[in-house]
């Protein structure tokens, strides 16, 4: 007889369109941060660490990364004779086959996973935060309450509220009404994204609204049960909680790493974030490079200059190569006598000799300025760029481009080098 | 491909010559190169030349070693064929002894032997760097039609072979002479402590020693033999070390600071295995300045380290410098410390204000203060 207590459903299938050609071929959960870990490392740490040891991954948008990341998922000892790591992606079905429309519409299509094993209650989570959370005393704040599901909210201030879908509670945490995105908020309570429900209630709401097209949680499946009168509570959450869901804010989180004692500190022994490293050496510096206020992974060689960066493992620095304000992703390699100021670079691309990223004057972008702002060069995963570029602020590059996709050997602030085949 | 070979790791033993070093950990439990234990390049190359059942013989400071064999699935012998047999002496009906020797050791798990059906064992050391073919060497074996395989070395010159078994073999690479330990070497060639020999032929050998109470698997198998059965040497001209000293131990993990023994171990293939200790990103914080060293996660560095290794989790303080020393895993030394020419010994707390210098050789430095842990 198999029966757990909480399993958890991590949805994983987000295109995170924000990110720009860091998602092109990736899923958000899969993208790098910090250095040696992946966006869906903090979820699934928070899962093991809280006792839940039973996630279902649903899965959608370019799965590759995440299911080779993921595998049996040995990383966080979740690799289980029952339950353990389950990625779930969309299936065919005798009648009525489709991709997964909306967040619950995916927890729906796999009704049957979450039976098989008889939960009492079904966690909700995103695969796209940077927090630690422990969802054990979430659940004990539920059932304390009697509550059916439970939302996690964290409070964020008024003025920023409108952007969130705001939870107005009750002195007892009982919600009594819902915002999504007010333009005059009457709380500040945040909503995380993050669900509690109590298995039957889910069950039965998914099934009631089944034939809602694009079902989504927040819209649809939370106010369904609060026009039921089910007991609907808001628990407080006041850790730290990152949405990366922006170039600038991925940037920012990523650069907040690297304080003396950072606001999110990967360092304490309580609370360990997992992730399936296959790269294990050490990194070496060599007599040449200076490396200051930055944090290095596992593999990597620096002969260059590294200041306020945040690394991966198995990258290559080359000498007379200064590196400020970036992040550098896995297993790329920037060769001798290159400049990078405030570029993203994503893995497994290889900067040649005397390129320079991020210099001169800011100009907007010309084809999506709402995702490239904030000065930052963006370089997609597997891009290579050739000898002696001069590259702006606020540019981006995605694929293997050659000395003839530049004019003068210089991509202006602003522009755009997205090459066929991305 | 079949699976060809069992293997077995002598890690049992212990060296004085390692000082305080084996204090507390068995040798093959040495941490090596930032980020390894010695025995991981043994078991990586087992695993890699897929053989896929192996035990290791402890009994020196077991503990250590057991605990990095918690799991066998980082060198991916979590399996339902074979697996990863960790096997210290116990008391049965028949004998209470420890293991007296390499041959003894295995006649006491002989059942691992005859339990088995693949026809040949590859027998090594725990306190060996390298990387190995075992395919190949198994290979060369069976071409020489030879009992036994014993892989050898030519060592430098100017090397200290006195402290190995040394071999003189024939044009064909019989092994014609074969000292352990001599006092005069007469060949520069040594023995690697990496034997490949068939099951069945080495059931019969152990037995037989047992019958006579012979307990050494040099001594009393190939020093004994060696006119009788056909011996034969398989030259390794890659990169070796046995950690048997330490200053060897102090050499070999300096060796890592040549890109050329960077290159052979951490990017060509194949890979060496060892225990995830699954830990962030290594942090320099300002006033740090890192020349010529290697670095592994965890470690937190704010002064200047020189030439030196630094195993997982170092905390470096304040205005501290660390020339030409290793610093092993855990270790946290306060502010403005000056340490060159050491070794600091895991998990010490070096007070700040600290000086040592190792004047003639290598100093281990053993400091065992309270730490304030969160």
């Amino acid at each position: 007889m198999i029966k757990k207590e909480m399993i958890a459903m991590l949805l994983a299938g987000g295109q995170g369109s924000r990110l720009g050609v860091l998602t092109s071929k990736v899923a958000k959960p899969a993208v790098a941060f910090g250095g040696k870990y992946r966006i869906i490392d903090f979820p699934l740490s928070n899962c093991i660490n809280s006792g839940v040891d039973t996630v279902g991954v649903l899965t959608q948008y370019q799965p590759l990364r995440l299911n080779t990341h993921i595998g049996i998922g040995i990383p966080w000892d979740l690799d289980r004779n029952i339950g353990g790591v389950t990625v779930l992606p969309p299936y065919e079905k005798s009648s009525n086959s489709e991709w997964y429309t909306g967040t619950a519409n995916a927890i729906y299509q796999n009704i049957d996973y979450m039976e098989s094993f008889n939960p009492e209650y079904v966690l909700i989570l995103s695969g796209d935060h940077i927090y630690k959370m422990d969802y054990e005393v979430m659940l004990d704040f539920h059932k304390a309450n009697g509550a059916d599901v439970t939302i996690a909210v964290m409070p964020v201030p008024l003025e920023e509220a409108s952007r969130f879908g705001i939870v107005i509670a009750d002195e007892n945490r009982k919600i009594m009404d819902f915002e999504e995105k007010p333009a005059n908020p009457r709380s500040n309570l945040a909503s995380m994204g993050i669900y509690i429900f109590n298995w039957k209630t889910l069950k039965e709401s998914l099934i009631a609204m089944a034939e809602q097209p694009a079902l989504d949680f927040g819209k649809h499946v939370i106010p369904y049960c609060h026009g039921k009168g089910q007991p609907l509570y808001a628990y407080e959450f006041n850790g730290y909680w990152k949405d990366v869901g922006t170039l600038n804010s991925y940037w920012e989180a990523n650069m907040e790493l690297i304080d003396i004692v950072p606001e999110f500190n990967l360092y304490e022994e309580y609370w360990k974030i997992y992730t399936n490293s296959e790269i294990l050496p050490p990194q070496y510096v060599s007599s040449d490079s200076v490396v200051e206020r930055s944090i290095i992974g596992e593999g990597t060689d620096i002969y260059g200059k590294v200041y306020n960066s945040v690394i991966g493992c198995g990258v290559t620095i080359g000498a007379g190569t200064v590196v400020r304000d970036s992040i550098i992703m896995n297993n790329t390699c920037v060769q001798g006598g290159c400049e990078l100021n405030k570029a993203i670079v994503a893995e497994n691309v290889v900067i040649e000799d005397n390129v320079r990223l991020g210099v001169g004057e800011e100009a907007e972008n010309d084809s999506a300025p709402h995702i490239y702002n904030h000065g930052i060069v963006t370089v997609g995963e597997k891009s290579v760029i050739p000898k002696g570029i001069t590259v702006g602020k606020n540019t981006v590059i995605s694929g293997v481009t050659t000395a003839e996709d530049y004019e003068n050997s210089t991509l202006a602030s602003g522009k755009t080098l997205i090459k066929a085949g991305e | 491909m079949t699976v060809r070979a069992i293997g077995i790791i002598l890690a049992g033993g212990n060296n004085h010559r390692m000082k305080e070093l084996s204090q507390k950990r068995a040798i093959s439990a040495m941490p090596i190169a930032g980020s390894y234990r010695s025995i991981d390049f043994a078991l990586s190359s087992m695993s890699n030349s897929k053989i896929q059942k192996v035990a290791v013989f402890t009994q020196y400071n077991s503990r250590s070693l057991n605990e990095h064999l918690s799991s066998s699935k980082w060198w991916d012998f979590g399996r339902k064929q074979g697996g990863l047999f960790v096997l210290t002496p116990a008391v049965t009906a028949d004998s209470n002894n420890w293991y007296r020797g390499t041959a003894d050791a295995i006649y006491q798990n002989l059942h691992f032997l005859k339990d088995s059906h693949e026809p040949y064992v590859v027998i090594a050391s725990g306190d060996c760097v390298y990387k190995m073919d075992f395919n190949k060497l198994l290979e060369y074996h069976i071409e020489k039609k030879a009992d036994i395989t014993v892989v050898c070395r030519d060592m430098e010159p100017d090397a200290n072979v006195e402290r190995f078994g040394t071999v003189k073999m024939d044009a064909d690479c019989r092994i014609e002479e074969f000292e352990e330990k001599p006092i005069v070497a007469k060949t520069n060639t040594i023995s690697c402590g990496i034997y490949v020999i068939r099951r069945r032929q080495l059931i019969e050998m152990i037995e037989r020693c047992a019958e006579e109470d012979r307990y050494d698997f040099v001594r009393d198998i190939l020093i004994r033999y060696k006119d009788m059965k056909r011996i034969y040497g398989y030259k390794l001209k890659d990169y070796w070390r046995n950690i048997a000293s330490v200053e060897d131990y102090f050499n070999t993990n300096m060796d890592f600071l040549k890109p050329e023994v960077r290159n052979y171990f951490f990017k060509q293939y194949p890979d060496v295995y060892s225990k995830v200790s699954d830990l962030p990103p290594a942090k320099y914080n300002v006033g740090s300045q890192v020349k010529n060293s290697l670095v592994s996660s965890g470690c937190i560095i704010n002064g200047v380290v020189e030439n030196s290794v630094l195993f997982k989790k170092s905390f470096i303080g304040n205005n501290c410098y660390i020339k030409n020393s290793i610093i092993l895993n855990d270790v946290y030394i306060g502010d403005n410390t000056h340490i060159e020419n050491c070794i600091v010994e895991s998990r010490d707390t070096i007070r700040a204000n600290s000086y040592h210098i190792g004047e003639n050789g290598i100093k281990i430095v053993i400091e065992r203060d309270e730490r304030y842990v969160i």
